[in-house]
């Protein structure tokens, strides 16, 4: 017994989590071989098989489609006006928690802070990185260091809006002016290049930050209205959500592609990108409205009643009490179906040929110069890396915003 | 009064909505002399469909029926090995064994968070296309299956059809009734059930009876010149379609099976050690039965979202319900009509898949206390 206590510490880890049994021992050789496999087929393709040029080349057409190269500028902006309000925000939200006493004031030092940042962010960076490696011109390098910087400013600038001293109309107009930057900054942009010249990955991101907004007050409205005690709202509502659900989202898209000039006046038929938007708002909205009905029904009768007992009128009930309890408790399904939507805006490219990522990463392999190569793998492997970057990263935010809010704790 | 004032505009806004997209679908399809009933249903198809011998002069209907078969091909093969695969994943990931439980934790990490979009065109252009050989130097894997670019030769019986599915059906009832008298049999006295065994036993004997009664035969693939003959040939975009489904779901039931054998509580499996149990008789007899109780749910969940998705095989040329539709509308179908049906039987198979999760779920949730 002795002598195993005094044993290295890895014989002993090795000991406890790969050969605990004979079988235990075998699974651990048959999967290390695969994994070592594994690991040395991926960092040849990464280093010494992949022909990573077509990439190289066209790095601009994967990230901004065809946008004209006289608006770049515009988007370069939009970029930095972006990261400064990101990081406004950021401030503005820290110094409101503060002040309700949420987080404590000090007590973690600056560093503490960037270490953690750092943490949650190495892996968007490390990508970011990447693709400044791959281009080869100064202008993305340029526009990634004003965007920091503007990001680090707004963050300092930001607690001081969060300031009691504002008071009410100074609160209502750093609300409005916050939602006006992203307004601001899309309507610079679409009145420049229509959005039906965006591509890439611009284009995957811009249908699914859309429809994220937008599917929102829909969800929620239709997660009430489900569980209204009005039994012809409920109907109404009830229908709705079961037959989006029951249809697949990529016949969706083929029908509002080909079918929705039907249904209205000529004039208002609008832009396939649009109908993109419209398509994925409607059917997430159904998707966010289970969920959110799931969250309203976790929260206690208890706190209906209290609310009830305070005297407030239904609709403050519902907005006060019930609803920021429900959205809270079902923040991880909520981002989940968030992350579901971005992947699915591939088939919007699928189904009605916009020029998003995917359609860009098959394109390519037709060009002259690359045709016959057999290098979709690459490009492939390219949109997968894209993809994956974003949605890990927010499936792990939304880990954290639920244990920051508690969720199961409270 | 207020509530019915208030529902009436709900519902009266609803309808004039309806009102008015109608009115629009009416105009604007007479304008242009577009039908809007469903007499294009008579009409030739005017397109083959790969891997069946329906000829080309067959009514749309037909076609439609024979996408919505495929549909259901896909979705079944796939539900299948999905469950299997995610299930194995998702005991993994809670493996004692450091490295069978990273590797589980990478592979959905990895998938889970990639668009299914890109597994199905990976599956066909960079696996079917460009890993698997020419049909000349075919992998014949030990004489059971031929790979090539065209396609996928495994194992299949002569002249199978309904009359198979058939047997098959009654072999799972007789397998279901045995079972049943088997419980009884141990509620009274006391012996072990042994269920699945005798269940099992039933389904093979019902189903051997039937094979040799109606003189079925299986045949193996062989690789003959530039073509297979034997077994049955699975389209490469059949092929790529179920791998990309597969390993997509499986990410996503992997993480269900783990959250629900966690949510298992300790005790039980606690219990199960003290008692000498091995390491298999604890996951088999103790926490899965529990886990799955649980995780019933959410995986019928998937079930329905695999359905849905196998709609993607349109992008690689397999000729689901989705791709059928697609073409007859190419083909000068008034689209609306055609997608209207569309949905209706992806709602009606959405509908029958959650009527017997439901039914499944009750049945498991009965037997808690």
């Amino acid at each position: 017994m002795n002598a195993t206590a005094h044993r290295s510490g890895a014989l002993v880890w090795a000991r406890r989590n790969l050969f605990r049994s004979p079988l235990d021992g075998a699974l651990t050789i048959v999967f290390g071989a695969i994994s070592l496999w594994l690991i040395y087929k991926t960092l040849s393709f990464v280093f010494v098989t992949g022909r990573w040029d077509i990439i190289r080349v066209n790095l601009r057409l994967l990230m901004i489609g065809r946008f004209p190269e006289a608006h770049v500028l515009r988007l370069v902006i939009t970029v930095i006006g972006l990261a400064a309000w990101g990081g406004f925000l950021a401030g503005f939200i820290r110094a409101r928690q503060v002040r309700s006493g949420r987080v404590p004031n000090s007590g973690t030092s600056l560093a503490a802070r960037l270490g953690d940042i750092g943490m949650r962010l190495w892996l968007p960076a490390v990508v970011v990185l990447l693709l400044l490696l791959l281009s080869s011109t100064p202008g993305p390098w340029i526009t990634v260091g004003l965007a920091l910087i503007a990001a680090i400013i707004g963050r300092l600038v930001g607690p001081f809006a969060g300031r009691p001293k504002l008071g009410p109309v100074g609160s209502a107009v750093v609300f409005v002016g916050l939602g006006a930057v992203p307004v601001g900054l899309y309507f610079y942009v679409v009145t420049a290049v229509g959005f039906d010249d965006w591509g890439g990955f611009m284009l995957n991101l811009f249908l699914a930050a859309c429809a994220i907004v937008l599917c929102f007050p829909l969800g929620i409205l239709l997660a009430l209205g489900r569980r209204s005690t009005l039994p012809l709202v409920r109907v109404v509502c009830t229908t709705y959500i079961e037959l989006v659900r029951g249809a697949p989202l990529f016949v969706l898209l083929l029908l509002a592609n080909v079918a929705l000039g039907f249904f209205v006046p000529d004039s208002l038929v609008p832009s396939t990108s649009t109908r993109a938007i419209i398509v994925f708002t409607l059917f997430t909205a159904a998707y966010m409205a289970e969920i959110i009905r799931g969250g309203l029904q976790s929260v206690p009768r208890g706190q209906i009643e209290a609310a009830k007992a305070v005297g407030l009128s239904p609709v403050r009930q519902t907005g006060y009490i019930v609803l920021p309890q429900a959205l809270r408790n079902v923040i991880p399904a909520q981002i989940g179906q968030l992350i579901s939507l971005f992947k699915d805006t591939t088939l919007a490219g699928i189904a009605m040929g916009l020029f998003e990522l995917l359609n860009v990463t098959t394109a390519i392999t037709a060009q002259e110069q690359f045709r016959g190569q057999g290098l979709i793998g690459e490009t492939i492997t390219f949109a997968a890396l894209m993809f994956w970057t974003v949605s890990f990263t927010m499936s792990r935010e939304s880990q954290r915003l639920e244990k920051r809010l508690g969720v199961g704790v409270r | 009064m207020l509530k019915w004032v208030l529902q009436l505009v709900v519902v009266g806004l609803v309808v004039a909505l309806i009102i008015w997209l109608y009115g629009n679908y009416i105009d604007n399809t007479a304008e242009q002399n577009i039908p809007t009933d469903f007499g294009f249903l008579d009409n030739p198809a005017n397109f083959q469909i790969t891997g069946n011998e329906l000829s080309a002069n067959a009514p749309i209907r037909d076609a439609l029926y024979q996408g919505l078969l495929n549909t259901l091909r896909i979705s079944v093969a796939g539900i299948v090995a999905a469950t299997i695969l995610g299930t194995l994943i998702g005991i993994a990931r809670l493996s004692s064994n450091w490295i069978v439980s990273k590797l589980a934790t990478v592979y959905v990490e990895a998938v889970r968070n990639v668009p299914l979009a890109l597994f199905v065109v990976a599956g066909l252009l960079v696996v079917v296309l460009g890993v698997f050989p020419t049909i000349q130097d075919a992998w014949e894997l030990g004489g059971l299956a031929v790979v090539s670019n065209r396609g996928v030769a495994v194992p299949w019986f002569v002249g199978a059809g309904f009359g198979l599915l058939a047997i098959g059906t009654v072999g799972a009832v007789a397998a279901w009734i045995v079972a049943r008298w088997r419980s009884s049999v141990s509620d009274r006295t006391g012996v072990l059930p042994r269920s699945g065994l005798w269940a099992g036993g039933a389904f093979v004997i019902v189903f051997a009876i039937g094979w040799v009664a109606f003189g079925y035969e299986w045949t193996l693939p062989e690789l003959d010149g530039r073509q297979t003959v034997g077994g049955i040939r699975v389209d490469p975009s059949f092929f790529a379609l179920f791998f990309a489904l597969v390993i997509y779901t499986a990410s996503h039931i992997a993480e269900i099976v783990r959250g629900s054998i966690q949510a298992v509580p300790r005790g039980q499996g606690e219990a199960a050690d003290s008692v000498a149990l091995s390491g298999f008789q604890r996951m088999w007899y103790v926490i899965l039965p529990q886990a799955f109780r649980i995780a019933i749910p959410p995986i019928g969940n998937q079930y329905l979202n695999l359905i849905k998705n196998s709609s993607l095989g349109a992008a690689i040329g397999y000729y689901d319900l989705t791709l059928v539709a697609q073409t007859t509308v190419g083909n000068g179908s008034p689209a609306v009509p055609v997608f209207a049906l569309t949905m209706v039987l992806y709602i009606c198979i959405s509908l029958v898949t959650s009527v017997i999760v439901n039914y499944a779920n009750r049945r498991s949730a009965l037997v808690e206390r």
